[in-house]
C-alpha cells in the first residue's frame, strides 16, 4: 500500500524490465492487458473467418489456411471436429481473452486510479501478478491448440458429458488445458477485482463522493462485484469437470450417478452475470463519451447508477433462461422468464438516459463519439431481441439457433468492439500521449458499423428459418438449403468486417510514433484523468486533486467555458483547454 | 424477419408463433422509436455556432419523467409478454394430452434410434421395432415421444412443429406433438454433440389416416389389425409433468 501512496521520483532507476515488463504501474499493466486482448482479438477474428468460410462454402479449402497441418485441416478444408474446435475457441477467446482483458483489464486498470485521483491501484504488486497470471493463462490456452487431439471442441459452454469424457470429442489434453486456462483466467480477474474494489472504496481523492464518481467507475466497480460473486460456483464446477476427466469421478456423468444439468446451472449462474461483466464497462465508455461530445451533463446520473445496481442484482436470478429446453422442471420456466424480461427495465432506463443526454446538446462527431453512438444503437437491437430469448415459449423455437447467435453478438459486440474502440479512440491520447488519425478512425467506424450489421442482422433471419448454431454444414439439411444465399452474404460481410479493422491496426501502430502530440485535455473533458499530462507520469498526479463537483458539468452557467473540470475551485481563474 | 419461419404444422405451433409475433411487433415499434429519436436528435442538435447545449441533469422529477414514462410503458409491455407467454407455456409444456401413438427415441452419437411398440402397443415385447432416424406418425393424433440418450446431450428439434427438447443422458424426458399436415419434415439435432453433430438429422413422416394404416400394414405384416392397436393405447388418463 505504502508503495502506491508516495510518488516515485525515480522512474529511470527502475530499468527496462521493471518499467516495461514486470511493472507495477497500473498504466503499464493496462497496456499489457490491452496487448493481450488485441492479440487474442486477431486470433478470435481469424477463427470467425474460418467458420464463416466453411458455412458459406462447405468443405472447400479456406483461402490462406492451406498451411495448417493434418489432421487439423486437410489442405485447407475444415473437418467437422476442427469446426467444433474453431467454434469453441472463438467463443472462449472472445469472452475471456478479448472482452475481459480489454474492457476490465486495460480500461479498468488505466482509468480507476486516474479517474478517482489516486497514484496507483491499492495493491500494485497484486496487480502485476494479475496480468502475469493472465499471460500464463493465455500461454496455456495457446499451447492447447498444439497438443495431440487439438484444442477444446465442446463449445465455449463445455456441456458435459460431451466435455467430461475424451471419447466423446476425441479431445484429450485440449479440454484439460482449456479448463486450466480458464481457472487461471478466473484467478487473474479475481485478483484484479480485489484491486478494483479496494482502490475505488479507499483511494478516492478528497471530495470525490460516490455520486461524483464517473459512471465508468461505477460500471467497472459493479462488473468486478458481479464477477467475484458469480465465479465461485463455476470454479467449483470446473474443478469437478477436471476431476471427471482426470480422476474418473462422475459429478456430471449419469452412469456414475452424476447429473449433466448440474453443470448447466453452475455455468449459467456465472454465465449471465458474466455478460454484464463485459457489457457494463462497454456501456460505461459510451456514458463517459456521450456527455463530452454533446457538451451536456449526463441525463439522470442517479437513475443510471441505481439501474446498474438493479440489473446486477437481477442478473443472479435469470440464469435458467439458458435452460428452457434443457429438461429442467417446466414450472421453473415462468419465474425465470419473468425475471429475465424484467431486466429490460433497468437497461431501458440506461438507454433512455443516453438518448436524453443527446437532447438539446451541441453534438460533435469525432471517432470516439461515433463508436459511442454505435455502442448505443447496436446495444438497443441486442437488448430488444433478448426479449425473444427471455420468453420461454418463444425460446422453444429460437433456442440454439442463429437467432441467439445474432442476439448475443448484438449485445457483446456492442460492448467489446464498439465500446472497446470508443474507449481506445477516446483514451488513446492519455495512454500514449498521441492523437489517433481522425480520418482513418472514421473509415474504421463506418466499415465496422456497416459490415457488422450486414453480418449479424441477417443472422436473425437464419435463426427464424431454424438454422441451428454450431453446425458445420447447413447444406446437410434440406430445410436450410434455401437459406444458403444468406450464409454467403454474411460471409462476404464478415470478410469485409475483418478487412475493415485494418485501418484501425494501421492507425493504432502509426499513431504510436507519428501521431500528433496530445495535449493534456484534448477533448475538453471534466474528469480527473485529463488533469494529468498525456501520458501521465509514474504515480499520475503531482498533487492529489481535490474534487469540487460531479463529472459531467458541461455547459454549466457557473463556468466560463462549456466545461467545468471536477478539480477546479469555483473562484479560480479558468485554464485554457489543453 | 419472421417471414423466414418454416411452415408450421403442429397444433401448438400457432401459439408459439403468436408469441414470436407479439414480441416482434412490440420490439419492432421500440426499435423504430428509439433509433428514430436518436437520428432525429443527432440531426437537430448537431453542433452549431452560437447555440450552446442546454444545462439539464434530469434529476428532478419532471425532467426524469422523460425517462420514467417510457419505462412504465416498457414494464407494462413486459408484463403483457410474460402473461401471454405463461398461457402458451402452460398449453405446450404444462400438461401432456393423452397419447394416441407412443414411441421411444434414443439419441446417440449421431443417430436418432426410434423404437415403436408395434401392434400390441406395449414396449418390451417381441413386436417392438427400431427404425433409425425414421419417425412415423398419423396426422391429427397426439404423438408422445420418450426421449433418452446413450451418451451426450442432444436436442430433439422439429422446426416445422416448433418443438425443441434437449435429450439428456440418465433421464427420460417426455415430449408431445400433434401434426396437422401430412408430409416429411426434418429432425435435426440442435445441441452440439460431437464431430457428427452437423448432419445428425432424422425424418418425421406425417401420414394421412389411410396412409398411416398402409404404413402399419407394410411395417408389421401380421393379421392383427392396426386400428385395434390405436384404440388399445389411447384413452389413458391425462398426467402432468412433475
Ligand atoms: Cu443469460
Ligand atoms: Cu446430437
Amino acid at each position: 500500500m505504502s508503495e502506491s501512496i508516495k510518488p516515485h521520483a525515480h522512474d529511470e532507476a527502475l530499468g527496462l524490465w521493471r518499467t516495461y515488463v514486470f511493472s507495477t504501474d497500473h498504466k503499464t499493466i493496462a497496456k499489457q492487458y490491452l496487448a493481450i486482448g488485441l492479440f487474442w482479438a486477431i486470433v478470435g477474428g481469424l477463427l470467425a473467418y474460418v467458420m464463416r468460410w466453411q458455412l458459406a462454402y462447405p468443405d472447400t479449402a479456406v483461402p490462406g489456411f492451406g498451411w495448417v497441418p493434418e489432421p487439423s485441416m486437410v489442405g485447407g478444408i475444415v473437418p467437422p471436429e476442427f469446426y467444433n474446435m474453431v467454434v469453441t475457441m472463438h467463443g472462449t477467446i472472445m469472452v475471456f481473452f478479448v472482452a475481459m482483458p480489454i474492457l476490465l483489464g486495460a480500461f479498468g486498470n488505466f482509468l480507476i486510479p486516474l479517474m478517482i485521483g489516486a497514484r496507483d491501484m491499492a495493491f500494485p504488486r497484486l496487480n502485476m501478478l494479475s496480468v502475469w497470471t493472465l499471460a500464463l493463462s493465455s500461454l496455456v490456452l495457446l499451447i492447447s491448440f498444439f497438443v495431440p487431439g487439438g484444442a477444446a471442441a465442446s463449445g465455449w459452454t463445455a456441456y458435459p458429458p460431451l466435455s467430461a469424457k475424451a471419447i466423446y470429442t476425441g479431445v484429450e489434453w485440449g479440454q484439460n488445458l482449456w479448463i486450466i486456462a480458464l481457472a487461471l483466467e478466473f484467478a487473474s480477474f479475481l485478483m484484479g477485482g480485489i484491486n478494483f474494489l479496494t482502490t475505488t472504496i479507499n483511494m478516492r481523492a478528497p471530495g470525490l463522493s460516490l455520486f461524483r464518481l464517473p459512471l465508468m467507475i461505477w460500471m467497472q466497480f459493479t462488473a468486478a462485484v458481479l464477477f467475484m460473486l458469480s465465479v465461485g460456483p463455476l470454479i467449483a464446477g470446473a474443478v469437478m469437470l477436471l476431476l471427471d476427466r482426470l480422476a474418473g469421478t462422475s459429478f456430471f456423468l449419469p452412469e456414475g450417478g452424476g447429473q449433466p444439468l448440474l453443470w448447466q446451472h453452475l455455468f449459467w449462474f456465472f454465465g449471465h452475470p458474466e455478460v454484464y461483466v463485459i457489457m457494463l464497462p462497454g456501456m460505461g465508455a459510451s456514458l463517459e463519451i456521450l456527455p463530452v461530445f454533446s457538451r451536456k451533463p449526463i441525463f439522470g446520473y442517479r437513475p443510471i447508477v441505481y439501474s446498474t445496481i438493479a440489473a446486477g442484482l437481477l442478473s443472479f436470478l435469470v440464469w435458467a433462461h439458458h435452460m428452457f429446453p434443457s429438461g429442467m422442471d417446466p414450472r421453473l420456466a415462468m419465474p425465470f422468464s419473468i425475471t429475465t424480461i424484467l431486466i429490460s427495465v433497468p437497461f431501458a432506463i440506461i438507454v433512455f438516459a443516453m438518448i436524453a443526454t443527446l437532447w438539446r446538446g451541441s453534438i460533435r462527431f469525432p471517432t470516439p463519439m461515433l463508436f459511442a453512438l454505435g455502442t448505443l444503437t447496436v446495444f438497443i437491437v441486442g437488448g430488444l431481441t433478448g426479449i425473444f430469448n427471455g420468453s420461454a415459449p418463444a425460446d422453444i423455437y429460437i433456442h440454439d439457433t442463429y437467432f441467439v447467435v445474432a442476439h448475443f453478438h448484438y449485445t457483446l459486440f456492442s460492448a467489446i468492439f464498439f465500446g472497446g474502440f470508443a474507449a481506445i479512440y477516446y483514451w488513446y491520447p492519455k495512454m500514449f500521449g498521441r492523437m489517433m488519425h481522425e480520418t482513418l478512425g472514421k473509415i474504421h467506424f463506418w466499415m465496422t458499423f456497416v459490415f457488422f450489421n450486414a453480418v449479424f442482422f441477417p443472422m436473425f433471419f437464419l435463426g427464424a428459418g431454424g438454422m441451428m448454431r454450431r453446425i458445420a454444414n447447413p447444406l446437410q439439411y434440406d430445410f436450410l438449403k434455401p437459406l444458403q444465399p444468406l450464409n454467403i452474404f454474411i460471409t462476404i460481410g464478415a470478410i469485409l468486417l475483418f478487412l475493415g479493422q485494418l485501418p484501425f491496426v494501421v492507425n493504432f501502430l502509426w499513431s504510436l510514433w507519428a501521431g500528433e502530440k496530445a495535449a493534456s485535455n484534448p477533448w475538453a473533458a471534466n474528469t480527473l484523468e485529463w488533469t494529468t499530462p498525456s501520458p501521465p507520469p509514474h504515480s499520475n498526479f503531482e498533487v492529489i486533486p481535490v474534487v469540487h463537483r460531479g463529472p459531467y458539468e458541461y455547459s454549466s452557467p457557473e463556468a466560463p467555458e462549456d466545461w467545468f473540470p471536477q478539480d477546479r475551485p469555483v473562484q479560480a481563474r479558468p485554464a485554457t483547454a489543453g | 424477419m419472421l417471414s423466414w419461419l418454416p411452415e408450421n404444422v403442429s397444433t401448438y405451433g400457432g401459439d408459439i408463433d403468436s408469441i414470436l409475433y407479439l414480441i416482434y411487433y412490440i420490439t419492432g415499434a421500440w426499435f423504430f422509436l428509439t433509433l428514430g429519436t436518436i437520428v432525429l436528435f443527432l440531426f437537430l442538435y448537431r453542433r452549431r455556432e452560437g447555440r450552446p447545449a442546454t444545462y439539464v441533469h434530469g434529476n428532478t422529477l419532471d425532467q426524469s419523467a422523460w425517462i420514467l414514462v417510457p419505462v412504465v410503458i416498457v414494464l407494462g409491455l413486459d408484463l403483457w409478454i410474460d402473461f401471454r407467454g405463461a398461457e402458451v407455456w402452460e398449453a405446450v409444456k404444462g400438461h401432456m394430452p393423452p397419447a394416441d401413438v407412443r414411441v421411444q427415441l434414443t439419441a446417440k452419437q449421431f443417430n436418432w434410434e426410434i423404437l415403436y411398440p408395434g401392434p400390441d402397443g406395449q414396449f418390451g415385447t417381441a413386436d417392438d421395432l427400431q427404425l433409425d432416424n425414421e419417425l412415423h406418425v398419423p396426422v391429427g393424433k397426439v404423438a408422445r415421444v420418450t426421449l433418452k440418450s446413450k451418451d451426450v446431450i442432444h436436442s430433439f428439434f422439429l422446426p416445422n412443429l416448433r418443438l425443441k427438447q434437449d435429450v439428456v443422458p440418465g433421464r427420460e424426458i417426455e415430449a408431445w406433438f400433434e401434426a396437422t399436415k401430412p408430409g416429411v419434415y426434418e429432425i435435426p439435432c440442435a445441441e452440439l454433440c460431437g464431430f457428427g453433430h452437423s448432419g445428425m438429422v432424422g425424418h418425421l413422416t406425417v401420414h394421412s389416416a389411410d396412409d398411416y394404416e398402409a404404413w402399419l400394414k407394410r411395417t408389421w405384416p401380421s393379421p392383427q389389425s392396426s386400428s385395434a392397436r390405436l384404440s388399445a393405447i389411447s384413452g389413458e388418463p391425462e398426467d402432468r409433468r412433475p
